[in-house]
């Protein structure tokens, strides 16, 4: 372990650490744009020049390993000079607009500056033009506002995996530019603009709206995957703004997928902000008591075995335990939260868990994807499993249709029965699994999805991925509820019907009434024969089916618990109000109940979750992860010969939210016709 | 966009060149082939031509036009098809590259940076070419023309405007890079 001296102070610090993170380590702040920490090394901003003795010029801090008996100053005058000196440098060329500069407030080189730069410039000749890029819809450029830091070209390259990015000319010429004017395809593009340490890179759908400092900052999660990936919602007024991520190791660590980051503006559009009835039939609005009456009557006028509901994809923790509530006291058994028809929540609890963890991939050396495609399920976890690639010694296998996932896999085959083969021993890569240190199987929720699910469930979980301490059999979900419902057990009760049941049970006029709480993935065409209440936020294709329309909140607008793929509870906050008369969901739930006249004893949210602590402990456990004992599963049955499907082949449009946004529909488009373009051979 | 492939003359060069590196490291032919493919098509790489490379050696095509922006040797752009460079780096600024410069544009009637109307001759201000001892330097095509000043950079470029193929190499008369006024060190012999 090197041990230097840092301003005096002795510090020892890891082998292989830098002086810069030796300088952290005892405390000192040293500015830098281009060095990042989960970034490759760049040293080309000199930002973090510290004084070394015996060194005749001071060194770049961030590309310096640090060794044995250094001394280290960094806070002489001849730091403080050298500092003042890099910015002058990169102000020569910088516009200072930041009047108009969407970075303006939270601009690293805005803040440097203030701290460290120099008061005015002598540089009186002409600012370098630099034309600006059209980097497609979700990025506006800036680029005369460029320093060539590269952390966006490395952030793509590294990080993301799609090298399009890159450092053209030279010199002073130098411009960061894709060279053929296209737009990015990362779906992962928008955190470059985080990265950005100036203005040269901004949101193009926030672009000149607001100011930093008149925002709002609420800590919330995202909904738009099961991730939970941690999310900052900064709103004005009623209007939510822009979205952020927010650091979590277990989780995100700090990036966010494109569709978290930019779908907001479907939160304005297609919103169901009034309650509304069917009369004659159309849907005409009507006051809370009246929509509230007209369901209760009809809940309560219908048999309970005629009475079914569906929990959607990106419903909250609270509303669904309500739900269930509600169908209890009716006595209906028929309620689902598995909208695709997933084979999940019959074993054991460990059987529907990403048990190994989001960060526990790291520890990961094998790694088996079955009928998984999670750069379109959830390109944040997609991007762990590529830094793990990155780090080496990591061998993935695949079982379902080829795609691009940015790093290398086995193509093991593409339906249950390479699966079979798989646990019979019968290929290669099965020796790998059985050999590994800490093996990993993630099952794909489109892989249980299909009516031998339980079976391709069961035959995965039989796979040898248990260790000492390690659990590595994972089930990626892809819809935020999931988890959560599974957890409360909404499921079919005894005799009662699942999702398909429920559907065909309207077909045959056997469900009269369906309670639909945002549940927007089914096939709303096949329950034109019931009268179907619909609870949510979106005018999308559940509202469309709806006899009765109960508006709720998004999940920016209420304060609500989801659990992700690994049975992670974590808190979403309110960060603005439901539009017009639109109420937080367990309200509209516990309103049902007073008007069914059924007794209930919950009050408040505090209520709720305190009802949902005796229920579950483990989901009163915020933020933390319970680990799922392991049992062998039951054997279900035979595979059939189906090859794997992947539930999105549009990442960007996947939820009532998404599909209202228009900034997501662009993607989307453009997405549509490079696949176009790809599959005709035109493209390039 | 119409395509590029190496002629048949030079794909067993490509096979050649390519053979040097191992076949993880194929990247490294980038420059060689672009070298090539340049040369291949009249002086400058098409489109086509860099993601042709880019393609041949599995690389990122952002990384090809990176390396093909980056060297000054390589033309992203139609040029003419004979290359006038004159070095304008300090030491032969110093030795008078401003009357090379001047007499280019005089004898060839365009500015630097431009194509001659018949589109035979470009002509453009280069950084270091790495031969100051001799300097001024101008660089045709593949030959250096050394130790210059306006009225042989004058003459060199009439001949080539003629079809003919000057001599490269100092202008001066002496060889190489030899002290301009006869040796000056080992003088006597045999001791």
């Amino acid at each position: 372990m090197p041990k230097l001296t840092i301003d005096g102070q002795t510090i020892e610090v890891p082998p292989g650490s830098t002086v810069l993170q030796a300088c952290e380590a005892a405390g000192r702040e040293i500015p830098v744009f281009c060095y990042h920490p989960r970034l490759n090394i760049a040293g080309n901003c000199r930002m973090c020049l510290v004084e070394l003795e015996k060194s005749p010029k001071p060194i770049a801090s961030c590309a310096m390993p640090a060794a044995d008996g250094m001394v280290i100053h960094t806070d002489t005058p001849v730091v403080h000079k050298a500092r003042r000196g890099v910015l002058e440098l990169l102000l020569i060329n910088h516009p200072l607009d930041c009047p108009i500069c969407d970075q303006g407030g939270e601009c690293d080189l805005q803040d440097l500056t203030l701290f460290y730069g120099p008061d005015h410039s002598r540089f009186a000749e002409n600012k370098r033009p630099v034309a600006d890029k059209d980097l497609g819809p979700l990025i506006s450029t800036h680029m005369t506002r460029c320093i060539h830091c590269t952390r966006c070209i490395r952030f793509l390259n590294e990080v993301a995996g799609v090298e399009e990015l890159g450092a053209c000319a030279r010199g002073e010429h130098m411009e960061i530019t894709t060279w053929i004017e296209a737009a990015l395809t990362s779906e992962l593009q928008g955190n470059i603009i985080d990265l950005c340490p100036v203005g040269a890179l901004n949101s193009k759908p926030y672009e000149y709206r607001a100011r930093t400092w008149e925002l709002k900052k609420t800590e919330s999660v995202d909904v738009l995957d099961a991730l939970g990936c941690n999310i900052r919602v900064d709103s004005r007024g009623n209007e939510v703004m822009r979205v952020l991520p927010r650091l979590n190791e277990a989780i995100n660590e700090e990036w966010i997928s494109d569709k978290t980051r930019f779908a907001y503006d479907g939160l304005r559009r297609r919103r169901l902000d009034v309650p509304m009835v069917k009369r004659d039939g159309k849907l005409r609005e009507a006051s809370w008591s009246e929509a509230l009456r007209a369901a209760a009557e009809r809940l309560a006028g219908t048999g309970p075995e005629r009475v079914a509901a569906v929990v959607g994809d990106l419903a909250d923790l609270e509303s669904m335990l309500l739900l269930k509530e509600l169908m209890a006291a009716l006595g209906s058994p028929h309620l689902d939260c598995r909208q695709d028809g997933a084979k999940l929540g019959i074993g054991p609890r460990a059987s529907w868990l990403f048990n190994p963890t989001i960060a526990g991939i790291e520890q990961a050396d094998v790694c088996l994807l079955v009928g998984c495609d999670p750069r379109s399920e959830a390109p944040v976890l997609n991007a762990r499993l590529r830094k793990r690639w990155r780090q080496g010694g990591f061998r993935v296998g695949r079982i379902g249709p080829p795609r691009d996932l940015t790093y290398p896999v086995e193509e093991l085959g593409a339906g249950p029965q390479t699966l079979q083969e798989v646990v019979g021993g019968g290929i290669a890569f099965a020796q790998a699994l059985r050999d590994a240190r800490a093996p990993l199987v993630v099952v794909g929720s489109g892989a249980v999805a299909r009516p031998d699910g339980a079976a391709v469930l069961a035959l995965a979980a039989s796979l040898p991925v248990q260790r000492e301490a390690w659990n590595g059999f994972a089930v990626l979900h892809r819809a935020a509820s999931r988890v959560g419902g599974l957890e409360l057990g909404i499921l079919p009760g005894p005799g009662g019907r699942d999702v398909a049941g429920i559907l065909h049970g309207v077909e045959a006029g056997e469900i009269e009434v369906v309670y639909l709480l945002g549940a927007d993935e089914i096939e709303a065409s096949r329950l034109r024969g019931a009268f179907v209440i619909y609870q949510g936020h979106h005018g999308d294709r559940g509202a469309a089916a709806a006899d009765i329309v109960l508006p709720g909140a998004a999940y920016t607008e209420k304060h609500a618990t989801y659990v992700n793929t690994e049975g992670r509870p974590q808190r979403g906050k309110l960060a603005v109000f439901p539009p017009g008369e639109a109420k937080e969901d367990w309200r509209i739930l516990r309103a049902l109940h007073d008007a069914l006249g059924l007794r209930s004893d919950v009050a408040t949210l505090g209520d709720v979750r305190a009802r949902i602590a005796t229920l579950a402990p483990h989901l009163a456990r915020i933020d933390e992860v319970t680990p799922a004992n392991w049992e062998p599963l039951a054997d279900a049955g035979a595979v059939d010969r189906a090859p794997f499907g992947y539930p999105f082949d549009d990442f960007y449009r996947t939820d009532s939210i998404s599909r209202a946004s228009a900034v997501m529909a662009e993607c989307s488009r453009l997405a549509r016709e490079r696949r176009a373009s790809e599959a005709t051979g035109t493209h390039g | 966009m119409p395509a590029f492939a190496f002629s048949e003359a030079n794909q067993a060069e490509v096979a050649r060149i390519r053979a040097r590196y191992p076949a993880d490291r194929q990247a490294s032919a980038v420059l060689p082939l672009l070298h090539l493919a340049q040369a291949q098509h009249g002086g400058w790489l098409p489109r086509a031509a860099l993601d042709h490379v880019a393609d041949l050696l599995g690389m990122p095509r952002i990384r090809v036009y990176e390396v093909a922006s980056f060297y000054d040797m390589f033309n992203t752009e139609p040029t003419g098809r004979v290359q006038v460079r004159v070095c304008t780096t300090t030491p032969c600024w110093l030795c008078g590259s401003d009357e090379v410069v001047a007499a280019a544009r005089e004898t060839l009637g365009i500015e630097v940076g431009e194509t001659t109307l018949d589109g035979r001759f470009f002509l453009r201000e280069f950084e270091c070419l790495g031969a100051c001892a001799n300097a001024p330097v101008m660089w045709i095509d593949d030959d250096f023309y050394e130790d210059l000043d306006g009225p042989k950079a004058r003459a060199i470029l009439e001949a080539v405007k003629r079809g003919e193929q000057p001599v490269p190499g100092p202008q001066s008369g002496r060889r190489g890079s030899e002290p301009l006024g006869g040796p000056t060190t080992l003088l006597r012999t045999g001791e």
